[in-house]
C-alpha cells in the first residue's frame, strides 16, 4: 500500500481547498447563512484543515478517539456547541465536514491522475476518515443538546417549589405539577429549610396544580410531612379535588395520620385557630 | 469514662449529644437520666439532637428506649433540633421514630412541656417504679 499524501495534498492546496469547501458549505445552508458569518466560515474550515493536517502527520490513524487526534476533537467540540447555541441541526453542523469530500476528492483526482488505484485507496482512506470524524461531531452535537435539556429540567425543579410564610410560624407550599422521587427530595430540603429559618410548626401542603394523585404520589406526600414532623412541625394537606379524593379512596391509600382539607383557605383558619388567633372585623 | 452531661432547666432535663454514641456511652446515658428523672423530679426530658450529622438506627431505638423509660417515670420526653438532611434520610429509610415526639429547637421543647403539663387532669393511675 503506498504512503498517503493526503496529509501533504491537503497543505499544499488548503487556499483553494478552503474556497471550494466554503462554496459547498453555503450550497447546503442556503437558509442560515445570515446565522454565520463568511469570516467564521473560513476561519473553522482552516482550523479544521490545520488539525487534520496535523493528525495526518502524526500518522493518527482512523481511531478518531486516541490522543493524536485529541486537538481535532476539541476543536468538533467547540464547532458543535458554537453551532449549537446558534440554532444549527445536526445535520447542518456534521455537513460541515461531509462538504470537505468534493473539493478534496477533486483535489486527489487530479493529483493522482496517473494512477486509479492510487485514487481510490487515497478516497477511500479520506472518505473513512472523514465520516468518523463527521459523526463524532454529530454525537457531540447531541450531547450538547442533552445537556442544555438537562439543566433546564433541573432549574424548573427549583423553580416550582416555592415555600411561602402566610403567617408567623405558618407555612404554604403550593406544589405544581407532578410529584415524582427526584422532586420530592427539592420539595422537602425546602420546607425542612424553611421550617427552619422561620421557625414554623405548621406547614400547609396545597395540592390543587398536582394533576394526578397515584399511590406513588401520596407515598411521597406522606414522606413530606413525616420528615416536617420529625423537625416539629405539623403538615395539613390541602387542596384536594373531589376527583382525587375518590382516587385516593379506590386506591386504598391511608391519609389517616395526617389532618386533610379541602382548601387553602380552610388549612389557614386550622392553623390559626390552633395558634389562638381569629381573624374579625375592624 | 465519658458521660454525656445531663443539664437542670426548672422541672425538665436538658441533654445534648455531640459526640459519637456507642453502646457504653448510650447505657451511661440511660442510666444517668433515670436517675436524675427520680432524684431531681423531672417532669420533662429534652434530648437535643442538633449536633448530629446521622440519626441510625441504633440512635433511634437509643431515642425510643430513653421516652419510654422517661414515660415510665411520669416525665415527656421531647427530641429537638434534628437536622433537615437527618430529617430526610431517616424518612427515605423508614425510620419515622415512632412514639417520640419532636421539637424544632429547646425553646419550642419547653413550651410543649409545659402546655402538656398544664393540659393534665390530674392522677391516671400509672405505676411508677
Amino acid at each position: 500500500m503506498a504512503q498517503s499524501r493526503l496529509s501533504e495534498i491537503i497543505a499544499v492546496h488548503e487556499k483553494d481547498l478552503i474556497k471550494e469547501w466554503v462554496v459547498r458549505q453555503n450550497e447546503f445552508l442556503a437558509q442560515r447563512r445570515d446565522r454565520i458569518s463568511d469570516s467564521q466560515q473560513r476561519a473553522n474550515s482552516q482550523d479544521f484543515l490545520r488539525a487534520l493536517t496535523e493528525a495526518l502527520s502524526l500518522n493518527a490513524g482512523l481511531d478518531v478517539e486516541s490522543n493524536k487526534w485529541s486537538s481535532m476533537r476539541t476543536l468538533l467540540a467547540d464547532l458543535a456547541r458554537e453551532r449549537a447555541a446558534q440554532g444549527f441541526s445536526p445535520t447542518e453542523t456534521s455537513t460541515f465536514i461531509f462538504s470537505f469530500k468534493q473539493p478534496l476528492f477533486a483535489r486527489l483526482t487530479t493529483e493522482y491522475a496517473n494512477s486509479p488505484e492510487a485514487v481510490a485507496e487515497e478516497i477511500w482512506r479520506a472518505t473513512e476518515l472523514l465520516d468518523r470524524l463527521g459523526l463524532y461531531t454529530f454525537e457531540i452535537f447531541q450531547k450538547s443538546r442533552e445537556e442544555i435539556i438537562t439543566r433546564q429540567q433541573q432549574e424548573m425543579l427549583e423553580l416550582s417549589t416555592p415555600v411561602v410564610e402566610l403567617w408567623k410560624g405558618i407555612l404554604a407550599l403550593p406544589l405544581i405539577g407532578t410529584l415524582d422521587s427526584a422532586r420530592t427530595q427539592i420539595v422537602m430540603q425546602n420546607l425542612l429549610e424553611a421550617i427552619v429559618s422561620n421557625g414554623a410548626d405548621l406547614a400547609i401542603v396545597d395540592i390543587t396544580g398536582v394533576p394526578t394523585v397515584d399511590t406513588l404520589v401520596a407515598q411521597h406526600l406522606l414522606k413530606t410531612v413525616a420528615a416536617a414532623r420529625l423537625m416539629g412541625a405539623e403538615c395539613i394537606i390541602s387542596g384536594i379535588r373531589p376527583q382525587i379524593a375518590q382516587t385516593i379512596i379506590h386506591l386504598g391509600v391511608d391519609l389517616s395520620s395526617v389532618v386533610t382539607k379541602a382548601t387553602l383557605a380552610d388549612a389557614f383558619q386550622l392553623g390559626l385557630r390552633r395558634k389562638n388567633l381569629g381573624v374579625s372585623r375592624s | 469514662m465519658e458521660r454525656i452531661p445531663i443539664l437542670k432547666l426548672g422541672s425538665f432535663l436538658l441533654v445534648t449529644i455531640q459526640v459519637d454514641m456507642h453502646d457504653q456511652l448510650a447505657l451511661a446515658l440511660q442510666d444517668d437520666l433515670t436517675s436524675r428523672v427520680v432524684g431531681d423530679r423531672a417532669t420533662g426530658v429534652l434530648i437535643d439532637i442538633s449536633a448530629l450529622d446521622i440519626v441510625d438506627s441504633f440512635i433511634g431505638r437509643m431515642l425510643g428506649s430513653i421516652a419510654g423509660m422517661a414515660r415510665i417515670l411520669d416525665a415527656e420526653t421531647i427530641v429537638v433540633g434534628m437536622r433537615p438532611s437527618v430529617a430526610i434520610t431517616l424518612v427515605e429509610l423508614g425510620l419515622s421514630l415512632p412514639g417520640i415526639r419532636t421539637a424544632l429547637n429547646v425553646d419550642r421543647g419547653m413550651e410543649l412541656l409545659r402546655s402538656a403539663r398544664n393540659g393534665e387532669t390530674g392522677d391516671d393511675g400509672r405505676q411508677i417504679g
